[in-house]
């Protein structure tokens, strides 16, 4: 029961992370696009953690496999948000 | 699947603390086709920031509600098979059919959503060549599309195997490589979601 508790309540907040991204995507302004635009770039990796540790289980894999799984999380964060800061 | 000998399915609790969910060719599957779609993600952002005007407006044709919903239904989707692949994994995967079943109700949804998407976007002259925002989008979702379709038949498959009476500690494994694979597809549409339908 407690890992049925604990899946749904990651559910809920990846829905509830998806609505705010929707909100910053709606509301971003012309001026501050570019941030607006990290910002949902990190709230959709911050979903995509979620979805990796709690429903793909890699909370319980071993560390190697959690550890790349991580760096991926971390590396695309990094390389798009640096693309839409620098690249113009 | 019927050549291992019959063993009682692997319960939570005699699992380890850490280990290996599915099997390692999963992981190996899952995690180059995850860098693939990272170049995808990179180039689109490249491009975007040289022609930041042009993807602005290409941007404003999309149906970000229809984005939304989809999103919503992969995410309710991959809830489901959580919920089964635990049923399986526990011993109680009488229900196990029934959450597998509502996971691919959600993924067909979603492949009906993504043709109204398209088809909406046909009727206005929207194809894969009209510019580079397009090529992008119809290119990524489109494979993504593909990665829905494959997703909806090994569930159906689980669908099946999980309606036997007794379950192998193999059937446990594949229902949970099966969910692993879901997740990913799950995931990739997550980030997809954000870089054509949310960012400006």
């Amino acid at each position: 029961m407690a890992m049925t508790r604990r899946v749904t309540l990651v559910w809920m907040l990846l829905l509830g992370i998806t609505f705010a991204s929707f909100v910053v995507g709606v509301e971003q302004g012309a001026g501050v696009a570019s941030a607006a635009a990290v910002v949902i770039i990190g709230l959709a990796l911050c979903k995509v953690r979620l979805i990796g540790i709690h429903f793909m289980d890699v909370r319980v894999a071993p560390r190697p496999l959690r550890l790349i799984f991580e760096t991926y999380v971390l590396a695309v964060f990094v390389t798009l948000a640096t693309l839409d800061l620098v690249v113009t | 699947m019927t050549a291992t000998a019959p063993q009682e399915a692997q319960t939570r609790a005699e699992l380890p603390d850490r280990r290996i969910p599915g099997e390692e060719g999963i992981w190996v599957f899952v995690l180059g086709d995850m860098t693939v779609f990272a170049l995808f993600f990179a180039t689109f952002m490249y491009s975007r920031g040289k022609n930041p005007d042009t993807f602005a407006r290409d941007h404003a044709s999309l149906n970000v509600a229809l984005g939304t919903v989809n999103t919503v239904l992969l995410l309710t989707s991959s809830l489901f098979v959580v919920l089964a692949v635990q049923r399986v994994l526990t011993g109680a995967h009488r229900s196990a059919p029934r959450l597998f079943t509502a996971a691919l109700a959600c993924g067909l949804g979603f492949v009906i959503v993504k043709a109204v998407e398209w088809a909406h976007l046909f009727s206005e002259g929207k194809t894969v060549g009209s510019g580079e925002f397009f090529s992008y989008y119809f290119m990524f979702t489109g494979i993504h599309l593909a990665h829905v379709l494959i997703g909806c038949v090994v569930l159906s498959r689980l669908i099946a195997i999980t309606r036997r009476e007794e379950l192998t500690g193999h059937t446990a494994m594949l229902c949970e490589a099966g969910g692993i694979f879901w997740h990913m597809v799950d995931l990739l549409w997550v980030v997809l979601f954000a870089l054509f339908y949310l960012m400006r």
